[in-house]
């Protein structure tokens, strides 16, 4: 199974990046090969309204089943659920350690959104 | 003829220009109305206790996806420019509130799957005060997007001989949407390094339009320098100015129109009627 981290950049040792719509970008890693790639973010860095919804949704796309990051909004909560990719929040420091406390099961499954949408 | 009162900066002294200077053209020409588009924070009725016969609610098309009908292609989340739509896991989703009402989605589905369903964005009231015909917009409350609301405050005034457009401040969205298609824009400033930073601001968006204006000083006074250097450099007019006065300060706080309260202003707005002369 494959997860998503949004990342300050494109590897492992780069800090987890607290924002979900607007993060630099996605490393999608992959658990069972133990291998990742790196998927920008810059169409949504510049958006002027939805970038939780875009984000959300280029991540759904990878086909994870997860999604770990600092903070998620509602639109992109929203989006996430309905298909069905569960979030982890609250992850902070390099990437790899969010990957290590994963796999530990010491990250926190998200039931809500914890932080407020940017459009009413 | 459309007249845009606009300022870059808030606060400069827009509402006070344009009440007075409708007041000032109603005595003059028939048939003027004023156009309140700040629909944010609408305040020209303050000054004109306006007597409002009409009420028009404004709504904007928002898709409506009838799933039976959908081949799944995803193609209205790919067009949708404002990410209103998104298409996950052979679904669609769609966020109503950051609908703009562009029908691009409706236009691109394949099998005619997407209808509309009107949000209400606010209400336009239509009326007369101070002897001329006066119409304003109000954006509901919770509501972020006020372009639309805008364009329908100008449309129903567009029938009019003289339109004076009271603008929002700023230079983004609902400034743009309400100085668009001027004839020309005043553009109020006020003698501050302030007043002077955002009258620039609203300038270069004024020359990207291609927009004709020139430049009011209000609360002029020791400092005005400041913006005539600016005027200078950049070949724009200063059409008048507009003497910072406690009296006409006064006005304002208790809500009367300064030329009723303090006649002698007309002077100041002189310049203001050459602009109209040249344009009829």
């Amino acid at each position: 199974m494959k997860i998503a981290i949004t990342s300050s950049g494109m590897n492992l040792e780069d800090q987890v990046d607290l924002r979900l719509g607007r993060a630099v970008g996605f490393i999608i890693y992959d658990l069972e090969k133990d291998t990742y790639n790196y998927v920008d973010n810059n169409q949504n860095l510049n958006a002027m309204q939805g970038a939780g919804i875009q984000a959300a949704q280029n991540v759904v796309n990878q086909n994870v089943d997860a999604i770990i990051t600092g903070n998620c909004g509602p639109k992109a909560f929203s989006v996430l659920t309905q298909a069905g990719v569960k979030i982890f929040i609250g992850a902070e420091g390099a990437v790899k350690e969010a990957i290590e406390k994963y796999k530990n099961n010491e990250l926190q499954e998200a039931q809500t959104a914890n932080v407020e949408g940017h459009w009413m | 003829m459309k007249i845009a009162i606009a300022s870059g900066k808030g606060g400069t002294g827009k509402s006070t220009v344009a009440t007075n200077f409708a007041y000032l053209l109603s005595k003059i020409y028939k048939d003027v109305c004023l156009l309140d588009c700040d629909v944010e924070e609408p305040n020209c009725h303050i000054f004109l206790k306006p007597y409002f016969n009409e009420i028009e609610k404004i709504y904007v098309e928002t898709p409506v996806i009838d799933v039976e009908k959908c081949v799944k292609c995803g193609k209205c989340a790919e067009v949708c420019q404002f990410n209103a739509l998104a298409f996950v896991k052979e679904k669609v989703l769609v966020f109503q509130e950051l609908c703009h009402g562009c029908g691009s989605c409706v236009l691109t589905c394949p099998v005619n799957a997407i209808g509309e369903k009107g949000r209400e964005v606010g209400v336009i009231e239509k009326g007369v005060g101070c002897g001329f015909d006066f119409i304003h917009g109000k954006l509901r409350i919770g509501e972020a997007m006020s372009p639309p609301l805008i364009k329908a405050v100008k449309k129903a005034g567009q029938e009019h001989n003289l339109q004076i457009l009271d603008c929002p401040p700023g230079t983004s969205c609902p400034a743009i949407a309400a100085v668009y298609g001027a004839d020309y824009v005043f553009m109020v400033t006020e003698p501050t390094p302030f007043g002077l930073y955002d009258l620039n601001l609203g300038v270069e968006v004024l020359r990207k339009i291609g927009l004709p204006f020139g430049i009011i000083i209000n609360r002029s006074g020791e400092n005005d320098k400041l913006i005539e250097d600016y005027a200078k450099t950049q070949k724009i007019n200063i059409l008048t100015k507009i003497a910072d006065d406690r009296k006409i300060a006064e006005c304002y706080s208790g809500g009367e129109l300064v030329l009723r309260a303090l006649p002698e202003y007309k002077e100041a707005f002189q310049p203001l009627l050459n602009i109209v002369r040249e344009g009829i």
